[in-house]
């Protein structure tokens, strides 16, 4: 490379580096300076409202929405009514970044809340970093997120790695002669999903259930009958479907029911706990004995948990069965900003980002929270839940006092 | 390889390709008739099974018999995209404006769908949905050869209707040449916007057998619309039979993949042969190279 060419690139990253430093400056002070006392004070939100997570989006706003009215009720963030900015992303990696990217230059917003999913939290993550923002979020807990290296992340939630581990306890806990001999592992290839799977897998396999159908399918597959097949072609005792959405899990259920094939035990990693939605794909009667790990269900003791329950089937109705976990994990993203925001008394994201970092434990609808330098939760406990008849109860850990018995084998199709 | 689940691998490529290639007729004729790309395929579809959905919700009335309020409306929805956004599109700009055009479409309907029954899931039920019938170790779905053998009779219907009515003569020669069908009497503009009514029709028993296979909800139509778009180019865009290839081929070759190799190759196994095939036949496997030229 020429001298000169050298000088010019040495010069281009001193520009650059001066105006992203200027930006993160203008951004995060920006904020603090915008909260003039009694104004609104805005919330920047971007979330799947059509696309393939469209169900877990609209979920999400209903949480913060409920968020939003209580805290109002409550007389605001320090007196300041919340305002919630949402934008819709279509479900897109490219669209969450320009949406964040308007909701900060274009809207002036104060705080930035995250969106769904852990695809679609990365890239917003990295948006709002260039602006000193920190993005609390509630559906972004998969490691790639937190692999980044970003120091504004942060995941309300339960790190997804360790979803499945109650179960994997359980089922290696159980006496050899009822323990399912075989498995089958069939996950799309998401970042949600993905992790959880494979760190199971050595588990079950050191306690001698074998591995009989161990395959990654895309995420963009839409017609899932010929994978189920294969999957009851193997003739597994125990199924991990490493699924997102509800139609994933409801097409593997129908496939299995054509096929006649009808496992003893069938977890899946999202999907029933979608709570009515999950019903109406499914029928009740399909959906009796399906597990689904989790860290919250609507039957929580946690009386923060009861008090949004009430509240939310006050707004919407259904049942507390029916509430979907992500009504929790957003709404939990609101309790822990506000949290942020009282003890760092203002809105300047660089002091609530060290404030999160500080190792202080806040409380949330869904439990404890706690930050490590990565932006995950450290303290939620990780639950299985099942559908038994028409409740959806906690099952695992088997030794937790709200556990109940696991209904298990789980009862054929339609019974 | 367990031969059951490649047995069971081959015969859901065949009873699920033919739906797709059905809901792929309707595509692939509008164009051939009016060099019109309807993006709008996919969520008319939904369309479909969403008014399936609510008669039998509403009115309990059966999935199958609901086909026979449902095809007329979806024809007349048709006839009435055809009149409103379709039919002012002239000029050589035509093709292209079309894909914007029924795009806007698209997202309207959307929009109304999404209004009306929300973005949560929903499956159409039935008691002969889950049911199946065994042959050897291999289950058939009685709702996959159901849908199958309503693609067989459609197309086959849609057939006839082209190649033994006069109104199909008329169809073909427009589909051949616009101004020479124009000289010689037809009247274009009536069988274009009958044509895009039978080929939104289609979508009625289409959008039913997706619905009773699958939960949806009106954001299913971009996966629907990508599919059918890449069936229409294999098959070669205008050509009946070519939709009616790829679309059996598309499922066929990535179920079969799924299960050979690893589900995780099914998608780009079928765009692999799609480029193939490209390479080879620039029109696709039945299309014309010089079809539409205007």
């Amino acid at each position: 490379m020429k001298h000169g060419n050298r000088r010019y690139l040495r010069v281009l990253s001193a520009t650059s580096l001066a105006g992203a430093s200027l930006v993160t400056m203008v951004g995060a002070s920006g904020a603090s300076a915008r909260s003039h006392a009694s104004s609104p004070v805005k919330i920047g939100i971007s979330l799947s409202l059509s696309g393939d997570f469209s169900a877990d989006g609209q979920a999400f706003q209903q949480g913060y929405k409920l968020w939003a009215a209580d805290i109002n009720r409550a007389g605001g963030l320090l007196g300041h009514k919340v305002v919630l900015d949402i934008k819709s992303d279509a479900s897109s990696p490219t669209q969450v970044v320009t949406n964040y990217q308007a909701l900060i230059s274009n809207d002036h917003v104060a705080l930035t809340f995250g969106p769904f999913s852990s695809l679609l939290s990365l890239p917003a993550a990295k948006a709002v970093s260039r602006y000193g923002y920190a993005l609390v979020e509630g559906a972004g807990g998969a490691p790639s997120v937190f692999q980044a290296g970003l120091h504004n992340v942060f995941d309300v939630s339960l790190p997804v790695a360790d979803d499945l581990m109650p179960f994997a306890k359980w089922v290696t806990s159980l006496p050899a002669a009822k323990r399912p001999k075989t498995v089958a592992f069939v996950t799309s290839n998401d970042p949600f999903t993905e992790p959880q799977v494979t760190t199971i897998e050595p588990l079950l396999r050191k306690a001698h259930i074998k591995t009989v159908y161990n395959h990654v399918f895309p995420a963009e597959v839409t017609d899932y009958t010929s994978i189920a097949d294969a999957v009851a072609a193997s003739k597994p005792q125990a199924v991990v479907l490493g699924s997102v959405d509800v139609p994933t899990v409801s097409a593997f259920m129908q496939a299995f029911e054509q096929s006649g094939f009808s496992p003893k035990v069938f977890i899946a990693t999202g999907g029933p706990d979608q709570g009515s939605t999950f019903i109406k794909s499914v029928g009740l009667k399909n959906a009796n004995g399906m597990m689904v790990p989790n860290a919250w269900y609507g039957g929580s003791a946690n009386p923060l948990s009861r008090v949004m329950v009430a509240q939310y089937v006050k707004k919407y109705g259904g049942t507390a069965s029916q509430v979907s976990s992500d009504v929790a994990e957003a709404y939990s993203v609101g309790e822990v900003v506000a949290q942020a925001v009282k003890a760092t008394g203002g809105f300047n994201n660089q002091k609530i980002i060290k404030y999160l970092h500080s190792g202080v434990t806040l409380q949330s609808v869904q439990g404890p929270v706690r930050f490590n330098g990565l932006g995950e939760n450290t303290v939620p406990t990780a639950f299985t839940f099942q559908w038994q008849g028409a409740k959806f109860v906690q099952v695992n850990p088997v030794n937790d006092r709200n556990s109940v018995r696991v209904l298990y084998p789980k009862p054929a199709w339609g019974k | 390889m367990n031969s059951v689940a490649l047995l069971s691998a081959a015969k859901d490529g065949i009873l699920t390709g033919s739906v797709y290639a059905l809901m792929a007729t309707g595509l692939t004729l509008v164009f051939g008739v009016m060099d019109i790309i309807n993006i709008a395929q996919g969520i008319l579809v939904i369309l479909g099974a969403y008014l399936s959905y609510a008669l039998q919700l509403h009115w309990h009335i059966d999935l199958f018999v609901g086909l026979l309020i449902t095809t007329p409306t979806m024809f007349i929805v048709g006839v009435v995209i055809e009149r409103a956004f379709i039919g002012r599109l002239k000029g050589p700009e035509k093709t292209a404006m079309s894909i914007l055009v029924t795009y806007a479409v698209s997202l309207l309907i959307e929009g109304g769908l999404n209004m009306i029954f929300s973005v949560n899931d929903v499956q159409l039920q039935a008691s002969y949905v889950s049911k199946s019938f065994a042959i050897g170790q291999v289950h058939f779905g009685f709702i996959y050869v159901a849908g199958f053998i309503l693609a067989a009779v459609l197309l086959g219907a849609l057939y006839v209707m082209l190649y033994r009515t006069r109104f199909g003569m008329s169809v073909r020669a427009s589909l051949a040449d616009q101004a020479s069908a124009a000289l010689v009497g037809i009247d274009v503009r009536r069988v274009s916007t009958i044509t895009f009514g039978i080929g939104v029709a289609v979508t009625a028993a289409g959008g039913m057998i997706y619905g009773a296979t699958n939960s949806f909800n009106a954001s299913s139509s971009y996966d629907l619309i990508s599919r059918l778009l890449t069936i229409i180019v294999l098959g070669g865009m205008g050509s009946l039979g070519g939709a009616m290839v790829a679309g059996i081929a598309m499922v066929f070759i990535g179920d079969v993949v799924g299960v050979v190799w690893s589900p995780v190759w099914s998608t780009m196994a079928y765009f692999v042969v799609l480029i193939l095939v490209l390479l080879w036949r620039p029109q696709g496997l039945f299309g014309r190279a010089s079809a539409r030229v205007a």
